[in-house]
């Protein structure tokens, strides 16, 4: 009897090369430690996010006082605000993502689909739109109409779907010369209907590299604009947030610093890894 | 090349024009007028103030006249500091941004292609895994968290450099600034650079240089990195964005300043005037720098002229 040879898909290739990137592994690892710790850390805690402990003010991390990481010059315990700030950028990260994946894509997927003119006027608007201070927009947006959390998502999410359209542009006008597409097409299918059933779905390998590396950058504007005191407000915190209180606090308390700049860095080092495996993985033309 | 450039400044217009039409209308749109923080005003005083600023006026005027001021260079007067222009404190301002900029991206420049054309040479060795995991890094660690850190180490632990301050820009107080806004672009430029320098050591041109028997050193630094620093050249457009926008928490963190501090303090303290002039200005600033990255990109790849 001959074994038979199963021909492998390009996900199964993919996957076969991601478990043999050490970082790439370890980073996902580490990953989901953070995200579990942020989700179920909280309730380890006999803290609360704004409870005041008056007999610990800006004490270091210590077992016995039960404050793990130590307490802030109000004597709230960090622990418990460093993953409640975690929740906060991982949730900003996950919402903008989505907000700049849907716009980025269909935009992307329709200029390069219709192309023509269209296509030259859609990808000029992206143009334009690439070459203005856009954070400088944002920090305007927050001065002007209060600082709101749903603001902050759609603001940083219509920032960043710039990357996304030209990319997904980009694969559109390969894809649409293909076989499936003409099928359609002689089928007699409407082009929305070619874009959401056979463009976008073979879009998913190059938005997937891209979704890990668009939430680091999400979360990296999101702390910027917190840690100028622009971005969250208390109660509510984030991990930029904490980074500005403790850089304010770093000679007497530096854990009110370290910590949560610990959680920040660490969360987007992971993603960057997570996102340059799975890119190496996709496409291994470089290595 | 004439063209091409008259092509690219003709781009540009478009690009600056809505900056400018965004910058006003978001303006505008603001809920509250500008003097709505003090005491309420008594209508008279309310409406001499509108007219002084033009605020009676239909929106479309008060538009034109504001494109008409920009054009001759004339920001306004800052709403929270009564006895400045906001020109005056952009005026002030820039020179120290710019000299805190320019130190940066030159050092991110220099360090970041060495450090990425290493890299390609010692493709997949330690010393390439080495620098791309230091890159990761750099890309990883947000430069308002990597400056209190730096602070902490070099100002407050060791005592060599100053934690903050300006001093008329002496280098003691520019060293610990510049390399936190330095080293995102530092990494970003070396990853790229590596990246461009393996493709073009692979293409015939340096396998022909080498055929001759060249020096290898003759052959990477007069063969090879002039077509692989291309990447690198149109990196600079968003690479200077991306320090000006640093400088805004730098300037903060480290007390200097600069025309970023002005911002900011002018952001929280909702000086619209100030908020504005500097976003136009450094908007404008972008969109100028962009142009020019263009033609030097032109100037060095002729290819890009005729398509």
């Amino acid at each position: 009897m001959t074994e038979e040879i199963r021909g492998r898909s390009l996900w199964q290739d993919a996957l076969a090369r991601l478990k043999r990137n050490r970082a790439a592994v370890t980073a996902l690892v580490l990953l989901a430690l953070i995200v579990l710790l942020v989700t179920a850390g909280p309730w380890l805690s006999p803290w609360s996010l704004d409870e005041i402990d008056w007999d610990h003010i800006s004490t270091p991390p210590s077992l016995e006082t039960r404050h793990w990481f130590g307490t802030d010059s109000v004597g709230r315990d960090l622990f418990v605000r460093t993953l409640h700030g975690g929740r906060m950028s991982l949730m900003v990260g996950l919402v903008a993502t989505a907000v700049s994946l849907v716009i980025g894509i269909a935009w992307g997927a329709t200029a390069g689909y219709l192309g023509g003119r269209v296509d030259g006027f859609m990808m000029r608007v992206v143009d334009i739109l690439y070459a203005m201070p856009f954070m400088f927009f944002v920090i305007l947006l927050m001065v002007f109409f209060g600082r709101d959390i749903l603001l902050i998502f759609v603001a940083i999410g219509a920032i960043n779907w710039l990357d996304m359209a030209r990319i997904v542009r980009g694969q559109t006008l390969a894809l649409k010369q293909r076989e499936f597409v003409e099928a359609a097409v002689a089928c007699g299918l409407t082009a929305p209907r070619i874009i959401a059933r056979h463009i976008v779905p073979n879009l998913l390998g190059v938005v997937a590299v891209y979704v890990t590396l668009t939430i680091p950058q999400v979360i990296l504007v999101e702390s910027f604009l917190s840690f100028l005191g622009l971005g969250v407000q208390e109660p509510a915190t984030s991990w930029g947030a904490l980074v500005n209180e403790g850089a304010q606090e770093m000679e007497s308390a530096p854990w009110s610093l370290l910590f949560p700049a610990g959680f920040l860095a660490a969360t987007l080092f992971c993603f960057n890894f997570i996102g340059d495996g799975l890119r190496d993985a996709l496409d291994p033309r470089d290595r | 090349m004439l063209r091409y450039s008259l092509k690219r400044l003709l781009g540009a217009i478009p690009t600056l024009l809505i900056l400018l039409t965004l910058a006003f209308f978001m303006m505008r749109l603001a809920p509250g007028g500008p003097f709505d923080s003090e005491k309420s005003l008594p209508p008279e005083i309310q409406a001499n103030l509108d007219r002084k600023y033009h605020l009676d006026e239909p929106l479309l005027q008060q538009y034109g006249r504001y494109l008409w001021d920009l054009l001759h260079g004339d920001f306004g007067p800052s709403f929270q500091y009564r006895d400045y222009t906001v020109n005056e404190l952009i005026a002030s301002g820039f020179p120290v941004s710019l000299r805190l900029g320019l130190a940066s991206i030159a050092i991110a420049l220099v360090v970041g292609v060495a450090l990425g054309t290493l890299a390609a040479l010692r493709q997949n060795r330690p010393a390439d895994h080495g620098i791309m995991t230091l890159a990761m890094t750099g890309i990883s660690i947000p430069n308002f968290v990597l400056a209190p850190l730096l602070i902490l180490l070099f100002a407050v632990h060791l005592g060599w450099l100053p934690a903050g301050g300006w001093n008329g820009g002496q280098w003691r107080n520019l060293v610990l600034p510049v390399i936190a806004l330095a080293l995102p672009q530092v990494a970003y430029i070396a990853r790229l650079m590596r990246g461009s320098m393996i493709e073009v050591l692979r293409g015939n041109a340096i396998r022909t240089a080498r055929a001759k028997g060249l020096p290898e050193r003759t052959v990477i630094l007069r063969h090879a990195l002039k077509p692989a620093l291309l990447p690198v050249v149109s990196f600079l457009g968003p690479a200077t964005a991306a320090v000006i926008t640093g400088s805004v928490v730098i300037e903060q963190i480290f007390g200097i300043p600069g025309l970023g501090r002005h911002f900011v303090q002018g952001a929280l303290n909702r000086d619209y005037t100030l908020v504005m002039g500097v976003v136009v200005f450094y908007g404008a600033l972008i969109v100028l720098l962009n142009f020019v990255v263009d033609l030097l990109y032109a100037a060095l790849d002729p290819r890009v002229r005729y398509r």
